[in-house]
């Protein structure tokens, strides 16, 4: 590896800037840094000013709903794509004028990419190709990888043979036997069905682990972000709204738009008290936590299972439905004006309540999250 | 439509019902099909058998031994060689290029494209004779340039078809995140993958020039189509002789390539060869 880099770096140019002898070996991956990016199509901007910072072997997730420029970033990263502002460092250096086919970048599209003149040896083999690897050591590197995703069988077999999951592992395996400085996953899960989706991405999670390569991954499934990502960011147009962790994410949420982006979460109406500390909902007086607005009319943020709920004569709300998740059953109650949440429950505490039961619906004097109050 | 759609639904009904209100009209259909085969086969080969009896036996012996023949018939091959070389320089890169970068123009050469079919070979060959230098248009080289024009429509066509077949911008990329500059994944990516369209514009291409006659003869040069209507005035029997013997040719090519496209594209799970559609690739399952 540090050999293949040497040599690069001895040609002139950019590129050799770019590949400067890397400390080779899997377990030591690049730092990638994005820096204040900007990018314009016509009068939408892709992306306005994003900036992110990924430790080397790190994977991070873009996550956002389609339209908020998750999939331009990544693309300015693999170079198919330019800034119009703004740099994207790897390893320390910029690589904005470095072009796609030399920044050493492992990338997986969303849609069937493998070439369909070539057998999956072939196409595994095809970067290492590219950089004049010997025939014998590339066959053997591109049985290796293929071996790796589990398709040594099929090594002699055309992507129109394989099943839809088997040419995604083998175009894993291809973008990986470059030894990527970084690799690129664009949704390469959404054209799968679930179960093959969910078997994948632990296999794409161990392996990336195993190697220790930095890996952006774009998607806009929340489950599969939050599953598969050492840390997920949460974009909306075209800016990073929150980089967390996946707990953290989920538990401290540092908008509305995230908070209601990434799982399930309840509105109930609050009234704001003692300046805007404390927020007296459903009856009970809770903190506040910092951030949202001091005044006006607001919305308590509160997830499925920060609500309590038990059957209670003359109670604040009515059951509507029910809907059973194995261990749990989430029950749907409408509340007195005209409010509907959600609420988290043992299966057999939800057991007596049955569609049009009167509830008490209660929430404990926890911190909780307030949003300016939608109409 | 309307008229067909009940009876279509009435036979879907009597597939899992009735086998026996199905096999008449099986029978029936299956008799027109004959009946259809039978007229279009009269159809195409009634002139050719009155050709045949027309030229008569001594007619095709003595074909190959006519002055012209073999000039004529070369002119042509060569005419055609260099008007696929030069269709395949200019269009390949053209009609990749247009569907990576510009695929909103891909109207607008679809309309351009088809320009030539509009406007008559008469008043193209005419209005290029006018400005032509005069070197070229002593040459026979000035007929392949024309004849690229002419061709435009199918061969544009054809490499277009076999282009939509495929994701030309995602396998470019993934060519390009591998490390391929644009050259090497045109030639080792776009290309082998779009190799039934360019047989399919070949196979146009040739039959276009092997036959085409108007221009040839209004640049007064002797291609094999217009060797065959000039000595059609002195032998007209060894004129239809040779006209038979160049449609054979020609449908041996054809078939030969048909062939060879129809063997390669199956073992890469291609699609059949046709001239202008090419069914894209499917994937199985997931």
């Amino acid at each position: 590896m540090t050999a293949r880099a040497n040599e690069k770096a001895n040609e002139t140019g950019t590129a050799a800037a770019v590949h400067a002898p890397r400390a080779g070996g899997p377990g030591e991956g690049m730092p990638v840094s994005l820096r204040n990016i900007t990018r314009a199509f016509g009068a939408t901007k892709a992306l306005d000013g994003m900036s992110l910072d990924i430790a080397p072997g790190e994977l991070v997730a873009l996550l956002g709903p389609s339209g908020c420029g998750k999939t331009t970033a990544l693309r300015i990263v693999a170079g198919f794509e330019f800034a119009d502002s703004g740099e994207v460092l790897v390893g320390g250096r910029d690589v904005s004028g470095v072009p796609a086919a030399k920044r050493d970048m492992g990338m997986v599209f969303q849609s069937y990419s493998l070439f369909p003149n070539m057998n999956a040896l072939d196409n595994v083999g095809f970067g290492l190709r590219m950089r004049r690897t010997a025939g014998a050591q590339r066959r053997s590197k591109a049985a290796e990888l293929l071996d790796m995703v589990g398709l040594s069988a099929q090594a002699a077999q055309f992507p129109h043979q394989l099943s839809g999951g088997q040419q995604q592992r083998v175009a894993l395996a291809r973008a990986l036997a470059i030894e990527p400085r970084v690799l690129l996953l664009d949704e390469p899960l959404s054209a799968l069905d679930a179960k093959v989706r969910l078997q994948l991405r632990e296999q794409i999670r161990t392996l990336q682990q195993r190697l220790g390569t930095t890996t952006i991954f774009v998607t806009h499934d929340q489950e599969e972000a939050l599953s598969m990502a050492d840390r997920v960011g949460v974009m909306r147009s075209g800016k990073l709204e929150q980089l967390a962790e996946p707990s953290e994410l989920y538990s401290r949420p540092a908008t509305a738009f995230v908070a209601e982006f990434v799982g399930t979460m309840n509105r109930l109406p609050g009234e704001l008290t003692a300046a805007g500390s404390t927020v007296t909902v459903l009856g009970a007086a809770c903190p506040v936590i910092e951030g949202g607005p001091a005044s006006g009319p607001v919305d308590v943020l509160v997830r499925p299972e920060g609500l309590t709920v038990a059957p209670a004569e003359g109670g604040n709300g009515i059951v509507t439905h029910r809907t059973f998740l194995g261990g749990t059953t989430r029950v749907a109650v409408l509340l007195s004006g005209d409010t509907e949440v959600r609420v988290d429950v043992t299966s057999a505490a939800a057991a007596p309540m049955t569609p049009g039961t009167a509830v008490q619906v209660g929430l404990p004097a926890t911190p909780v999250l307030v949003a300016p109050r939608e109409p | 439509m309307a008229t067909l759609t009940p009876a279509a639904a009435d036979e879907a009904t009597s597939t899992d019902n009735s086998k026996k209100r199905l096999r008449p009209r099986q029978q029936r259909s299956g008799a027109w099909r004959w009946v259809v085969l039978l007229i279009a086969g009269v159809y195409f080969l009634l002139p050719l058998y009155a050709a045949f009896r027309f030229a008569g036996l001594s007619g095709f012996g003595d074909v190959f031994t006519t002055p012209g023949f073999g000039s004529s018939l070369w002119l042509s091959i060569r005419l055609a060689a260099v008007t696929w070389a030069i269709s395949m320089v200019l269009m390949i890169p053209t009609t990749v290029y247009v569907h990576l970068r510009m695929p909103r123009m891909r109207r607008l050469l679809e309309s351009v494209t088809i320009l030539p079919i509009v406007i008559p070979p008469v008043v193209l060959i005419i209005g290029v004779l006018q400005v032509a230098p005069l070197a070229l248009r002593a040459s026979a080289w000035l007929l392949a340039l024309e004849y690229v024009i002419l061709a435009l429509p199918f061969s544009y066509r054809a490499l277009d078809a076999g282009l939509r077949a495929i994701d030309v911008k995602t396998l470019s990329e993934a060519a390009g995140s591998l490390g391929a500059g644009w050259l090497v994944t045109l030639w080792r990516v776009i290309l082998p993958n779009m190799r039934t369209a360019v047989l399919s514009a070949t196979i146009l291409i040739v039959a276009l020039v092997l036959g085409e006659f108007t221009m040839a003869s209004l640049d007064l040069q002797q291609t094999f189509p217009a060797w065959i209507v000039l000595f059609d005035q002195e032998n007209a029997q060894i004129s239809v002789a040779a006209s038979i013997f160049a449609l054979f040719v020609t449908w041996i090519f054809l078939m030969l390539i048909t062939v060879i496209a129809t063997r390669q594209s199956r073992r890469t799970g291609g699609a059949e060869v046709t001239l202008f559609t090419v069914a894209p690739r499917q994937t199985i399952g997931n």
